[in-house]
């Protein structure tokens, strides 16, 4: 996994000691909020409804057991003993108090982390696939993709002050668990028909007030020269891009106002100038930045595990555990394993300094030292061993981690809310907790198969509601809590845009509603096709019925 | 009626401008203020920048609770989030 060099540590102490300075002239008095404000936002710290609120890059989902670890004292010393992963692979904590922070900060400085590209107007931490460097699926490693991405992008003196925030996702997949077709730029590595491999270049997708589905505007990059298209982009967008208005400054309004063609065209034209300037890395770079990623000590093993088998035979809900949280490892013997943050009722992503705690020694003693949060606000054990299965599932149940749901109905995605953010219309994490428990019984769940629930509390979406193949949205109805049904909507590979179900619903229907929609997909459902591909099939026509008849 | 909310500068908790001039975080204890002297005071308030962040105005009844549009909101701020109860100003009572 990437290490920090000297550069990039002493570049975070020497953030961590400017932030510092600042938090102490804002308490003397001598900075106002005003003057502050947009320097504690570069900090990743933001005001809430109750306190200071502290988000903390994971770039791109990668930890290791000591940063985990580390997540979970500062939980404890700083915060109120918890922390919550969101759909951007961060963490965020919600109660540090302002002048703890610096030391905060500092503390995770020692296990190279940072809040550093969480927010404001610039390239912001770059998302990826959970599964990298594990799965079978991938073309190559994309994480070394998102490492130069990261290297380029921080603090770049001509993209820190973008129109707008901006974010860049990057898949080696085809099965796209990165969300990167509702990115401002999204990258997905393939090889061609010639044996190449390079990048489909997507741009232009993003959810919030005016949602889009990305358009491809290079079908084929070649791998080498992404920094420079990159650029290109950036640098078409930073100088076209609306700064009169916050709403229309996304890159997503750009490139849909003025046509993705007319769009392309322009970065072609950048990119004819400058690609052949030096800003992609040179071949020695791009190895060394590889190197980081070498492969972990894998052992050579039997593909099947006799041990595995004869506990699932023996242990029933283990075997459920293993059909729903487990899935395919490029190396014989091994397995990726899903930690679920969804326990039925519970809050989605949230975990406490003790979880994070035995996470860490899991992953520590059975995966290779590595742990990934995902988009879905769930976490990975990315390398276990298929005989060190068992053992993974008994201490994860321990810890309150087994849950048996990923992709499933309950495996929902929920913003903060009301409960917590002060845009909020209101609140999301209720909802998810009462589907949940409506949905509790992990058999039926998993004979529905894959429904991707995701709720957000306002329209900034936050919660991916757009994309859920059932949307909830938070709306705010004379000081009264509404919610709007969306349907339809996906965020993976075949990536749409959810449809409003109709009127929005009072926040006691909405659980009904959830399981009206349910009941049409149960009735109507093919040869275990997935509650998207029913509503796909049979259109929106059913489903408004049941939601809306005699309701 | 109106009262004046903030978050205290130094870690962030809500509280309320009260009737003896110092920052409380009950509101019941919160100076109320008629609708046409509400402005003033609110700039009062955050003149007063090295103590709380973020001032605002909100509408409270006469017996001194949350009112009006942002009830809801108000209400979660005044007892803390309705998804823990164990956390936020409601922990404590
Ligand atoms: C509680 C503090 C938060 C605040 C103030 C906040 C604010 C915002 C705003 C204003 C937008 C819309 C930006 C735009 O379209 O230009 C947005 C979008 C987004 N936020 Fe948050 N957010 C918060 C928490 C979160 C959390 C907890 C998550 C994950 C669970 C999250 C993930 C996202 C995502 C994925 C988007 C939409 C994607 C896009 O940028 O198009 N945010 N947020
Ligand atoms: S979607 Fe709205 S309510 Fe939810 S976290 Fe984002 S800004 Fe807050």
């Amino acid at each position: 996994m990437y290490r920090y060099d000297e550069f990039d540590a002493t570049m975070v102490a020497e953030r961590v000691a400017q932030f510092r300075g600042q938090v102490a002239r804002r308490l003397s008095g001598d900075l106002t909020e005003d003057q502050f404000k947009p320097l504690r936002l570069m900090n990743g710290l933001y005001l809430q409804l109750h306190a200071y609120m502290l988000r903390v890059a994971v770039p791109y989902g990668a930890m290791s057991s000591k940063q985990m670890r580390r997540l979970g004292e500062v939980a404890r010393k700083y915060d109120r003993g918890y922390g919550h992963f969101t759909t951007r692979q961060n963490i965020q904590y919600n109660w540090p108090a302002l002048v703890d922070v610096p030391d905060l900060l500092d503390e995770l400085a020692d296990v190279e982390m940072h809040a550093i590209q969480t927010s404001g107007n610039c390239i912001r931490n770059v998302t990826s696939d959970q599964y990298a460097g594990a799965t079978a699926e991938e073309i190559e490693d994309p994480r070394p993709y998102c490492e130069m991405i990261r290297q380029w992008s921080t603090f770049h003196p001509e993209f820190s002050f973008l129109p707008r925030k901006f974010k860049i996702a990057v898949t080696a997949a085809p099965h796209d668990r990165a969300a990167v077709k509702v990115h401002d730029i999204g990258l997905i590595l393939y090889k061609n028909d010639e044996g190449e491999t390079g990048f489909e270049v997507i741009v232009g997708g993003g959810l919030g007030r005016t949602p889009y589905v990305g358009h491809t505007i290079r079908k084929f990059l070649p791998k080498e020269y992404l920094l420079s298209y990159l650029e290109a982009i950036l640098r078409v967008y930073n100088l076209e891009g609306r700064r009169d208005n916050m709403y229309k400054a996304r890159i997503k309004i750009l490139v849909n106002s003025e046509g993705a063609d007319k769009f392309a065209e322009a970065v072609e034209a950048e990119w004819a100038q400058i690609k052949d300037n030096g800003i992609d890395l040179p071949r020695e770079e791009i190895a060394r930045i590889n190197d980081y990623f070498a492969p972990p000590a894998f052992e050579t093993l039997s593909a099947e595990s006799a041990a595995l088998e004869e506990k699932k035979a023996a242990d029933k809900d283990f075997a459920r555990w293993v059909r729903a949280n487990t899935v395919a490892h490029k190396i014989p013997g091994y397995a990726i394993a899903n930690i679920s943050l969804k326990p039925i009722g519970g809050i989605p992503g949230d975990i406490s300094d003790v979880q994070m705690e035995a996470v860490a020694d899991i992953a520590e003693k059975y995966s290779l030292d590595e742990i990934r949060a995902t988009h879905e606000q769930n976490l990975v054990l990315p390398h276990v061993k298929k005989d060190d299965l068992y053992a993974v599932y008994k201490a994860l149940k321990e810890a309150d981690l087994a849950t048996a749901n990923i992709g499933m109905v309950s495996d929902i995605i929920a913003c903060p809310g009301l409960d917590y953010c002060s845009l909020a219309n209101a609140r999301s994490i209720p909802i998810a907790q009462r589907i949940s428990e409506r949905f509790a019984d992990l058999g039926q769940q998993e004979e529905l198969g894959e429904i991707k629930i995701k709720i957000s509390g306002c329209i900034n979406a936050c919660g991916h509601h757009h994309v859920g193949h059932i949307g909830i949205l938070g709306v705010d109805k004379k000081g009264e809590e509404f919610y709007q049904v969306t349907l339809g909507g996906s965020g993976a590979e075949d990536a749409s845009l959810g449809e409003i179900a109709g009127r929005g619903l009072s926040s006691d229907q909405v659980v009904d509603a959830v399981e009206k929609l349910v009941g049409v997909y149960r009735q109507h459902r093919q040869d275990n096709e997935r509650f998207l591909d029913t509503y796909r099939r049979l259109g929106a026509d059913p489903f408004k019925e049941a939601l809306y008849e005699a309701a | 009626m109106k009262a004046i909310t903030a978050n205290r500068l130094e870690d962030g908790v809500v509280v309320y401008l009260g009737a003896d001039d110092g920052w409380t975080s009950d509101l019941a204890k919160a100076a109320r203020f008629e609708d046409e002297d509400a402005k003033a005071a609110l700039a009062g308030a955050e003149a007063r920048a090295g103590e709380i962040a973020g001032a605002y105005l909100i509408e409270v009844s006469d017996a001194g609770a949350p009112a009006g549009r942002e009830t809801l909101r108000e209400t979660i701020r005044k007892d803390g989030p309705t998804v823990r109860l164990d956390l936020g100003y409601q922990a404590e009572a």
